[in-house]
């Protein structure tokens, strides 16, 4: 065998996403439940407003950013905690792959997943459901893919702290609440109470929903919009390497 | 420091004064030993006498080792020795939910990726799910496998990267009579055919009897280190866990005497 054992490999990051997708495919009902319950939640809301389109564009927005955060938070979260209770983890550690080959092939796979997603979801808002949006819907799902990946980053480093399914399903109020409260989607972050505002000014979601509003409000894409997107983008990678760090090569 | 030349005819494995201390318990205490290459050595002792952590220290995978491991003549967990070393863990570490070929292949992409060697990787993966004797099952999930054929995909990926060094920790649990004997055939085989060196756990201590050499455990520490053969010679018993019980009670008589 002639492969060096450190060398980056694209190879294995696609073998390990295409192992993952085919894991996803042996559950079609996990698969069923990852694109439409967005699409149902989406419809859901557009008829409660019924009375209020306007709010309905701009919580709809926001809402097509949340989504792949939170499912992507789940699904990684219990996913990694798989890979590393079941030994297969320790097993492909003790192979000659990367920890980057692993992350970067499971952030692949589900940011694949969510571009699915988010397409479903964003095409049955702005064509069915009249989800009035006057920027491009691509850079929805630009924010979309984004917002994922983020989600994908945080399940997979809380899964390092969750020794048991129960716990890791525990963490998503722990982590993802908060930021939903503070993100703007309930009221204006400028209105909240301002040490609420200045932790929401720190919290990655705040410029998911951000993100999605400018492109609600404006043709082209702002200044506001690429500080967003960087934010989102810059975050996830952040948590992404707090996650290789996770795992380890040795344990006790 | 060990050169290449030395560690050939040394053994695949040198162990000096091993130690491993997980909380304020000493796992391994200090252990010495050789491993020879193209042989199979047997870790025979209780459960909880310290034979997985041996095998993690030898593999690379278990934290706060003192004391040196060489493996095939670099330190235990060298990246380098990744690709040439098999470990099979004593639950089956593939997936379930995906089919037995599915896991193969998997494996196979992260030991041998890219195109180039898509063929080689065929080949690799239709001999070990042979050698495990799944042909049969290879498309079906592992997950609805059975206890006995779950652990031989475990061990079929083991085999995928023709390692040098196999590791097996309780292989053998829970199988049938049948598989058994089939299972340890197929090490033999690997042994003489393909010079793999194999280090074999298990508390079972009939299984001893098909091994080339044997470091019985116990608490830690390695009580004997001989062919299956010699120990029964050198403590007059029948059988290896005749000779085993014999090599306790004499443990315990020295312990005792300088307290008295």
């Amino acid at each position: 065998m002639t492969t060096v054992a450190t060398a980056v490999s694209p190879a294995r990051t696609l073998a390990t996403a295409a192992r993952v997708l085919r894991q996803l495919r042996h559950d079609p009902r996990t698969v069923a439940l990852l694109l439409i319950v967005p699409v149902l939640m989406i419809t859901l809301l557009r008829y409660v407003f019924d009375a209020d389109p306007r709010t309905f564009d701009s919580v709809g927005a926001s809402l097509l950013g949340i989504f792949p955060l939170i499912t992507m938070f789940l699904v990684t979260s219990i996913a990694t905690l798989r890979e590393r209770t079941s030994g297969t983890l320790e097993r492909l550690l003790a192979m000659p792959v990367r920890k980057g080959d692993l992350i970067g092939g499971y952030a692949l796979a589900f940011g694949t997943v969510a571009v699915v997603q988010s397409l479903l979801a964003t095409a049955m808002s702005v064509w069915v459901l009249g989800l009035d949006v006057i920027g491009s819907p691509w850079l929805l799902l630009l924010v979309a893919v984004l917002d994922a990946l983020l989600g994908t980053a945080l399940g997979l480093f809380v899964s390092a702290f969750a020794a048991s399914e129960f716990q890791a399903v525990q963490f998503m109020p722990a982590v993802i609440f908060p930021q939903l409260l503070l993100c703007g989607l309930f009221t204006p972050r400028d209105r909240m109470h301002p040490v609420l505002e200045a932790i929401s000014n720190v919290l990655p979601m705040s410029y998911a929903v951000d993100g999605m509003n400018q492109v609600l409000t404006h043709t082209a894409a702002t200044a506001d919009f690429y500080r967003d997107v960087l934010i989102v983008a810059g975050s996830a990678l952040l948590v992404l390497c707090l996650g290789a760090a996770t795992l380890r090569r040795r344990t006790g | 420091m060990m050169n290449y030349s030395d560690a050939a005819e040394a053994g695949a494995v040198e162990a000096r004064a091993l130690t491993v201390v997980r909380g304020d318990r000493t796992v391994l205490r200090g252990l010495d030993f050789t491993v020879a290459p193209g042989r199979i050595t047997g870790l025979l002792g209780p459960s909880g006498c310290g034979k997985s952590t041996l095998m993690r220290a030898v593999v690379g995978t278990q934290a706060d080792v003192t004391g040196t491991v060489d493996v095939l003549g670099s330190p235990a967990g060298h990246p380098g020795l990744r690709p040439r070393v098999g470990y099979v863990t004593q639950a089956p570490s593939v997936y379930s939910d995906l089919t037995v070929r599915q896991n193969l292949d998997y494996f196979a992409a992260v030991l041998r990726p890219g195109r180039g060697h898509a063929a080689s990787r065929r080949e690799a993966v239709i001999r070990a799910v042979r050698d495990v004797d799944l042909a049969s099952h290879a498309d079906v999930l592992a997950g609805h496998l059975s206890g006995g054929q779950h652990s031989r995909v475990s061990l079929a990926v083991a085999l995928l990267g023709t390692p040098e060094l196999l590791v097996l920790d309780e292989p053998t649990v829970g199988l049938d009579p049948v598989l058994r004997r089939d299972l340890w055939n197929l090490f033999h085989a690997l042994a003489a055919e393909r010079g793999t060196t194999i280090l074999v756990s298990s508390h079972v201590m009939d299984e001893a009897e098909r091994c080339h050499r044997l470091l019985l455990m116990r608490e830690g520490e390695i009580l004997a280190d001989d062919t299956p053969d010699a120990l029964r010679t050198r403590t007059g018993s029948a059988t290896v866990e005749g000779a085993f019980l014999h090599l306790v009670d004499e443990a315990n008589t020295i312990r005792e005497e300088p307290t008295r």
